[in-house]
């Protein structure tokens, strides 16, 4: 692999869409200081003009701020760089859906959450999550009272966001329930708050351990298993490297580095392995979408939100707790014509010209054509469609 | 056409794909299309996302425990929609008591498989991949899909994301949109083609994105006559849990299955789906107002299929715990009901129903395992061979189909 190579896999992964630009300044200063630029905390993101809280029972009211919300995010998305990529990971990872949550303001603040802590260590991360409003509302966390606990935030806190299938027991989920009944949100003031009366009393048997505990040293009990960090490599692989689960050997080396996003992260894109998953991952929508526009250089188009409910994936509206999928799911028949219909728009609106394949593939940042991708691309004269149809092929797609 | 020159016609497409789907021109395709074998039988799969509380479903009314169990959560049994004098439905589906007492609803009872897992996603894989011991990457359609030659055109769903379910390890079935597939103006049908094929070499994710564009050529006539566009809105009536599937209003999918049928298409198997059913909190009412999105459309469709050799089957990833939580719902459970309806279906109870009172952890035993569901609807419905396609597998539920 030469340098431009791997550097452009490099920025493809941990950016939306890098453009020739990033790439060529990425060559200069080599793949290392790149990978340590880029993993870096935001800076201040400026917070949305949502307006006035609307009234909870006013649907109307409720959906326009969650599709400003959701508008205000997109371009943060394409704006924020590797640090908002790192956001929309722990978005699909914490699955949130504005559907039950029906509040753009509570979304937006569970996003706040992944900026402030989704780059250091997990700990305060969890423990933040576990008083998160939004996640509190999705999961019944609310409806949770110690005469018969609700399982559900227990559950999916061990299976999806901090261990995973099989380092937990049946017993601890229940137990798990005990320890989390007690905290309720006001949705007046959007804030999560403890009621000590509704809370469990008494000693539990938790992960192992027996005793009287709190979310917060629930918290600790789940980042301190040895599932924690194996589990969360392998959630990171998914997105940033293959849909095919690490080697052992490579989740060793990734885990070695602590228990730190950031450095998990860099320790990931930094594996021998890394290298040998360019050209596997199939993009999300939103990957592919804002991608796109960053390489164009277009502002987020207002057809935007058509487009990715057409491909299948709308920001704040993940499918289930579980998060969007990977792989070969995202490859279907309807989903090649939205991406083409999607092309067709995005190439319309561009400003730049290409007029062969290799001037595509520098735009696009595309490491070459398949030899049957190419002998179409060089029957198409017009740019446009040249454009169109290399933002559909599947070297882009998959990348 | 009999059973063998049936498996003659699929076989023959799978020929045509395996010699290069570019030799298959768009010609060709609208002389195949819309002549499915009439003798040839449709499956429609409708997976209901979040796990279905089957024991207020199909609620055993004369079972003391019941109602000993469920305290809050239970029906007064003049709510109930008997079937006889212990067993009755959940009031939200009338439409399926008026079938079932016209003897055309099969009920199996106590549908599980061994070692149940309480996940939504794993038990959702297992379900999907009829694999329980270690879900893998295919789906039992899929599987079915590959063995029947790959034709995209045989496996349909409306979702613009592949469910586990359809994906085979050659093949994958179709995903149509709402709207037509009219290809956008920016490409030619010969560019689309040339861009469906393969490069020694490339990656499977590569590949099938590739193979997409094959497979486009030869869906894209298939529902280009039969669907209406779409509105694309988003629909935030519906009930939300945080397991709800991403799929259209199941009325819009089921109206676009017997448009499909009607037009005589070559589709052999629909998945459709509805979300919703995982209610920790508040679930009787809530339940039974999702029943009712399921029940409607539902009996619906089965009047307007009737004769016409279609084949629903309704299942979920699992049922519920026996005993209600604290917020008037319940947690994630076992064993649940499965229905099947349509051409063919001898209506009635099949399976034993488990026992509310010898539970597993607090759950119900399952009494059947449901890959012998799986398996009479690939032999009976689609002409499969059900050990090929379930591992191996032997059981068989009978006399329902």
């Amino acid at each position: 692999m030469t340098e431009r190579t791997r550097v452009s896999h490099l920025l493809r992964r941990l950016t939306f869409g890098p453009t020739a630009g990033e790439v060529d300044a990425a060559v200069k200063v080599g793949f290392d200081a790149t990978l340590r630029t880029l993993i870096r905390p935001p800076g201040p993101v400026p917070e949305p003009e949502l307006g006035a809280e609307p009234d909870p029972k006013d649907r109307q009211a409720r959906q326009k701020q969650a599709a400003a919300a959701l508008r205000w995010w997109l371009g943060q998305l394409a704006a924020g760089g590797a640090a908002e990529k790192l956001t929309f990971f722990w978005h699909g990872h914490w699955a949130t859906s504005v559907q039950k949550v029906r509040s753009g303001r509570l979304m937006l603040g569970q996003l706040a959450t992944f900026r402030k802590y989704g780059f250091g260590d997990t700990s305060p991360l969890v423990r933040a999550m576990l008083r998160d409003p939004a996640l509190i509302l999705w999961l019944d966390g609310q409806k949770n009272t110690r005469r018969a606990p609700n399982e559900n935030l227990a559950r999916e806190l061990m299976e999806l966001f901090t261990l995973g299938i099989g380092a937990y027991t049946e017993a601890d989920v229940k137990a798990g329930a005990k320890v989390l009944t007690g905290w309720r949100v006001d949705r007046k003031t959007g804030k999560s708050v403890f009621v000590d009366k509704k809370g469990a009393d008494g000693p539990v048997t938790l992960l192992g351990r027996t005793g009287t505990f709190d979310v917060d040293d629930y918290a600790g009990l789940l980042v301190d298993h040895p599932a924690h960090l194996p589990f969360l490599a392998h959630r990171l692989w998914i997105r940033y490297a293959s849909a095919t689960a690490p080697s052992e050997a490579a989740v060793a080396r990734i885990t070695a580095a602590g228990r730190n996003a950031s450095a998990l992260l860099t320790a990931l894109c930094g594996d021998p392995e890394f290298e040998g998953t360019n050209g596997t991952l199939v993009k999300q929508p939103v990957e592919w979408l804002i991608g796109a526009t960053r390489q164009l250089g277009l502002p987020v188009p207002q057809q935007a939100l058509a487009d990715l409910r057409g491909l299948g994936q709308v920001p704040m509206r993940p499918p289930s707790v579980g998060g969007w999928p990977v792989g070969v799911a995202w490859l279907t028949t309807s989903a090649t014509v939205a991406r083409l219909r999607a092309a067709q728009r995005l190439a319309a609106a561009a400003k730049t010209e290409v007029k062969d394949p290799e001037a595509l593939a520098n735009l696009l940042v595309v490491d070459g054509w398949s030899d049957r991708t190419l002998a179409v691309l060089r029957g198409v004269k017009d740019p446009r469609k040249l454009l169109a149809i290399g933002l559909a092929s599947p070297e882009y797609t998959v990348h | 056409m009999d059973t063998l020159t049936r498996r003659r016609f699929l076989i023959a497409s799978g020929v045509t794909v395996a010699a290069g789907a570019a030799a298959y021109g768009i010609t060709d395709l609208l002389k195949s299309a819309g002549e499915r074998d009439p003798a040839a039988k449709v499956l429609v799969l409708v997976t209901l996302y979040g796990g279905n509380d089957g024991l207020n479903t199909l609620i055993p009314y004369g079972d003391p425990a019941y109602a000993t169990a469920r305290a809050d959560l239970a029906y007064d049994p003049d709510k109930l929609l008997h079937l006889d004098d212990h067993f009755a439905l959940n009031p939200g589906l009338t439409g399926l008591h008026q079938l079932y007492q016209r003897g055309g609803l099969a009920i199996v009872r106590g549908v599980g498989y061994p070692k149940p897992d309480r996940s939504h996603f794993r038990s959702m894989d297992i379900w999907q991949t009829a694999q329980p011991q270690r879900p893998g990457t295919t789906g039992w359609l899929g599987r079915w899909l590959d063995a029947a030659g790959g034709d995209p055109r045989l496996a349909v769903s409306f979702e613009p994301v592949l469910p586990p379910l359809l994906a085979g390890a050659t093949s994958a079935g179709a995903t149509v949109p709402g709207g037509k597939l009219t290809l956008p103006a920016v490409i030619t049908p010969a560019q689309v083609e040339a861009l469906g094929g393969p490069v020694p070499g490339e990656s499977p994710a590569r590949a099938r994105a590739a193979a997409c564009f094959a497979d486009l050529m030869r869906v894209q006539d298939l529902m280009d006559d039969t669907i209406a566009e779409d509105d694309g809105a988003e629909d935030d009536d519906a009930p939300a849990t945080a397991t709800g599937g991403s799929a259209p209003p199941l009325d819009q999918q089921l109206a676009l299955v017997a448009r499909c049928v009607e037009a005589g298409v070559p589709t052999r198997a629909y998945s459709v789906s509805l979300g919703g059913f995982d209610l920790h909190a508040g679930g009787r009412d809530a339940q039974q107002s999702i029943l009712a999105r399921l029940d409607r459309p539902l009996a619906a469709f089965q009047q307007r299929m009737a004769g016409k050799g279609v084949v629903v089957a309704v299942y979920s990833e699992f049922g519920r715990r026996v005993r209600a939580n604290a917020s008037d719902g319940t947690d994630h459970g076992t064993a649940s009901d499965l229905f099947l309806l349509g051409d063919g279906v001898t209506g009635g109870m099949y399976g034993e129903a488990p026992s509310l009172t010898d539970l597993d952890d607090g759950d119900l035993k399952y009494t059947v395992d449901f890959r012998d569901v799986y398996a009479a609807l690939l032999h009976d419905v689609l002409d499969g061979d059900p050990a090929r396609t379930l591992d191996g597998w032997g059981g068989r539920l009978e006399k329902a189909l």
